[in-house]
């Protein structure tokens, strides 16, 4: 309750409204397939059953229990939605900074070749990977983190491009410090707040892509549980039970709300201090 | 009130008028301003003179009704041209700005619409933005000193240099012909000889069109060019205010004298005093006197009791109980400064050096600076003094020529010159709110530079805290990030980052310009010290003439890239050669050598 306490001082009720949505959803997706009622892959009731005692959502478009396809279709999704953004920012991130810290013929190439990437759509984009490579879902992870690349290289590379003319990074220059070590110790500490609403979005995105191309049968097979494949099988029948698709939709929504806040609210706190609060200035 | 109201009071109490004004913290209601009163007669101009902190810009803003967020105006009473601004609604306020009472900022730069041609801004300057015809909008240009106004009118404000900005955002606020004007160090950014003529602008302008301005600055040679009455600030207050002469010739309140001391003079060298310690923070001050702490004179009774105003003579007051008994001290012109005899070789040599930014900005620098010594290099913007000094640093590298270290020749680039050439040679920027790494405690950033150079082994804490002391900065320090210091102690740090490197060459550029007087005396009086128990070598780039008499053992005067002067500091500005060295002396901002103030006039009475 206290660390709550603080958070609620820190970030205000629509801060700890977004971090309590994230940690219900996280709670659904971790506990989820330990409380399943009964096995997400084995049909139990008539097709599209409405919701009843014992069944709590209802039945899909193959009699399964949805309730338990909920609870365990979570945590996959959103293991491959973290890997795939940790990739993607990882590597877009050193991209972006690189090129801002080298200049040069090597900013040209990142750049021009994130500007390619950039023209297509990240959906076609995705999908013109799969189309030749196949749909693993390792490679699903990997398509998305690639696709990620050129816009939070382009984010971050304007966030350093400020910093890079700071007169800190200057005098780091002016003794010689290797540039790798300017990237560790100056630039990467002082665009950490871009970084993190960077993170924060695209994780947003990665969820919403691996649902799309679920909905769109790459990635997650049937008859695995999964979230977006859910949505995909189950809309025939949403007029006899809305809940197959309704339930996955609520809580990736509610996933991606509460992330997006939280990580705008923790990039405002994240700033370095001003204020002078000042020890004896002894002459 | 109507607008009609505004209009028939507007004649009766002309000028501004500011009475018991209190501004204080939106939350903890800490007083920020406290009870201050002066008067500004049409045609004069009042100089808010005190430090950064001392609540002189929130002073000077409260008089737009205007308070920065977090603030607010508690208390008073503010009257420009007869109405009184504090209890306007949102809109009659608004007829008021920008019309009655107007606002020149600190930088033109960031003031001026980047996106706007200057004629359309000029114009929405204007009291009824339709009358702008070409003529009148010319005429306003030619007023300020503007060659040019066609071509100026059609152009975008980064197409002008800094001080054409400034002229065009004083034209701005004379535009309207309000009935006073708020200026907030509109000549800080500049060099000294546009600053002189946009003082002396400033001084015509107020003259002919009877307007009342509030000149807020840290600079006291610059009011006392300028202004006709002058009020100091300390912690919110005005501690003495009186005509400039009264004020700057008596110094009565020793906090005036302490900033006096402080100030350097070109004509001679002087013995700067800093004044030690800082103000008492807005939500703990004294119950007495707020100055007291940093007094010599200061007695038991003025920690108990706040001093009340005393009347020196008509129209000075001064708050202080020992007002009587304060003797002035001049500051005291420096002996003959000890120097280490130069060495037979010179430490750094130059020869042939020109540099490039896009153009040729240094052509053909030719100097060696002698081991030991402290030399200054001064020129106006753009005379390519920081090049010149980064260039030395590796900073700069698109140079040609020769730059040797004890004979050694120096590559271009930092990133090409040996660790033990990049130790001897250190650098210290201007603006100490950019050169520490805000995520670095001060103590990493030493531990970074020290190790970078001396080896992964070579520092230990306590050398990084024996560091920090030499500069005068508390061992705490080292634990804190440069937001939680002040940029008087922020450039004492980047100095002991300089100096953990253990350097025979510290190159100053401009590292006090950021800086109030008192705090840019206490730099100067660590300089001196470092380089006598040292025997440090500095090259001090900087613009202010006086300050460079202070320090700098040799001079050098650069024009346009070139140098056009050379020589130990006190025969060059004392007898200057050189035409650029002789108008740079003249330009300079001084009062010690006799007021450059015309008779005062129009002088309100204080309100007391």
């Amino acid at each position: 309750m206290t660390i709550l306490h603080v958070f609620f001082r820190r970030q205000g009720w629509l801060g700890t409204i977004a971090l309590l949505l994230v940690v219900l959803v996280l709670a659904v997706v971790i506990l989820g397939p330990f409380l399943a009622p009964q096995s997400p892959t084995d049909s139990v009731d008539d097709v599209f059953a409405l919701p009843a005692p014992g069944e709590w959502l209802g039945s899909d478009v193959l009699g399964r229990d949805v309730l338990s396809r909920v609870l365990s279709g979570g945590w996959r999704f959103l293991t491959m939605a973290a890997i795939a953004t940790i990739l993607g920012v990882g590597v877009g991130s050193l991209l972006g900074v690189t090129a801002a810290l080298r200049g040069g013929v090597l900013d040209e190439m990142i750049m021009r070749l994130a500007d390619v990437a950039l023209a297509f759509p990240q959906l076609i984009l995705a999908l013109l990977f799969m189309s030749f490579a196949g749909s693993s879902l390792s490679l699903v992870v990997l398509v998305i983190a690639v696709v990620h690349m050129p816009q939070v290289a382009r984010t971050l590379r304007a966030a350093a491009l400020k910093v890079v003319d700071e007169d800190y990074v200057r005098y780091s220059r002016s003794i010689g410090l290797p540039q790798w070590r300017i990237l560790l110790l100056d630039i990467l500490p002082n665009v950490r707040t871009t970084l993190l609403v960077e993170s924060g979005l695209r994780l947003t995105f990665s969820i919403a892509l691996i649902a799309s191309l679920n909905y769109l049968s790459f990635g997650a097979q049937p008859p695995s549980a999964d979230w977006g494949l859910m949505i995909h099988e189950n809309q025939i029948g949403i007029e006899s039970n809305p809940w197959p698709v309704i339930a996955p939709v609520v809580l990736i929504a509610l996933l991606s709300i509460g992330i997006n806040i939280l990580s705008d609210r923790l990039s405002r706190g994240a700033k370095p201090r001003l204020a002078a609060s000042e020890p004896d200035d002894a002459a | 009130m109507t607008m009609s109201d505004v209009n028939s009071t507007v004649q009766a109490h002309a000028g501004i008028v500011v009475e018991d004004l209190q501004v204080v913290t939106a939350q903890g209601a800490a007083p920020i301003v406290r009870g201050i009163s002066f008067a500004v007669t049409p045609g004069s101009i009042l100089g808010l003179v005190g430090e950064s902190g001392s609540g002189k810009t929130t002073a000077g803003l409260a008089l737009l009704a205007h308070a920065r967020p977090g603030l607010k105006i508690a208390a008073g009473r503010v009257s420009i041209g007869g109405v009184s601004m504090l209890n306007l609604s949102a809109r009659e306020l608004r007829t008021m700005r920008g019309r009655e009472i107007t606002y020149v900022p600190q930088d033109p730069a960031t003031a001026l619409h980047p996106g706007l041609r200057l004629r359309t801004q000029l114009a929405e300057c204007l009291r009824n933005p339709a009358d702008a015809t070409d003529e009148r909008l010319h005429r306003l240009l030619e007023d300020v000193g503007l060659p040019d106004p066609a071509r100026i009118l059609s152009a975008f404000p980064h197409e002008l240099s800094g001080g054409q900005q400034q002229r065009i955002a004083i034209a701005m606020a004379f535009a309207p012909q309000p009935q006073a004007i708020l200026m907030d160090e509109p000549t800080t950014a500049l060099d000294v000889t546009t600053q002189t003529r946009v003082l002396h602008l400033v001084r015509a302008m107020a003259q002919q069109h009877r307007t009342a301005i509030v000149y807020v600055s840290h600079d006291l040679a610059v009011v006392a060019a300028l202004a006709d009455q002058v009020a100091v600030m300390y912690a919110g207050e005005i501690v003495e205010a009186g005509t400039a002469a009264q004020v700057l010739e008596r110094r009565l309140h020793p906090y005036t004298g302490a900033l006096l001391r402080a100030v350097p003079d070109p004509d001679q060298a002087l013995v700067l005093k800093g004044l030690s310690g800082h103000a008492p923070d807005p939500a703990h001050r004294p119950p007495g006197c707020a100055f007291a702490a940093r007094c010599d004179l200061a007695e038991d009774a003025c920690r108990l009791a706040p001093p009340a105003d005393l009347v020196a003579e008509p129209g000075h007051v001064v708050r202080c109980r020992r007002m009587g008994q304060t003797a002035i001290s001049r500051p005291q012109a420096m002996a003959q400064p000890i120097l280490s005899q130069p060495q037979a070789a010179p430490l750094l040599t130059l020869s042939g050096l020109g540099a490039w930014h896009g153009r040729q900005v240094l052509h053909d620098i030719a100097i060696d600076i002698a081991g030991g010594r402290c030399t200054a290099v001064v020129g106006e913007s753009g005379s390519g003094k920081t090049t010149l000094a980064r260039c030395i640093a590796g900073l700069h590298a698109h140079w040609t020529g020769d730059i040797r270290l004890n004979g050694a020749p120096l590559r271009p680039s930092a990133g090409q010159r040996s660790r033990e050439q990049l130790r001897r040679i250190q650098y210290v920027f201007q603006n100490p709110y950019a050169s520490l790494n805000p995520r670095q405690t001060i103590g990493q950033s030493l531990l970074v530079a020290g190790r970078h150079l001396r080896g992964s082994k070579a520092i230990s804490r306590s050398e990084i805290l024996a560091a920090l002391a030499s500069v005068g900065l508390p061992h705490r320090a080292a634990d804190a990030f440069p937001g939680q210091l002040s940029g008087g102690q922020r450039q004492r740090a980047a100095i002991a980052r300089g100096l953990i490197c253990q350097p025979d060459l510290l190159v100053c550029d401009e590292i006090t310009s950021a800086l109030d007087v008192s705090i840019q005396a206490t730099i100067v009086e660590l300089l001196l010290r470092l380089q006598q128990q040292r025997g440090l070598s500095m090259l001090f780039v900087a613009h202010n003439i006086g300050l460079v008499r202070s320090i700098a053992q040799d001079i050098i005067v650069l024009q346009a890239g070139r140098i056009v002067e050379s020589g130990p500091t006190q025969v060059v500005l004392s007898a200057p050669k050189a035409k650029e060295t002789a108008r740079l002396m003249q330009d300079a901002p001084r009062f010690a050598a006799g007021l450059q103030v015309a008779p005062a006039r129009h002088i309100a009475p204080m309100v007391v």
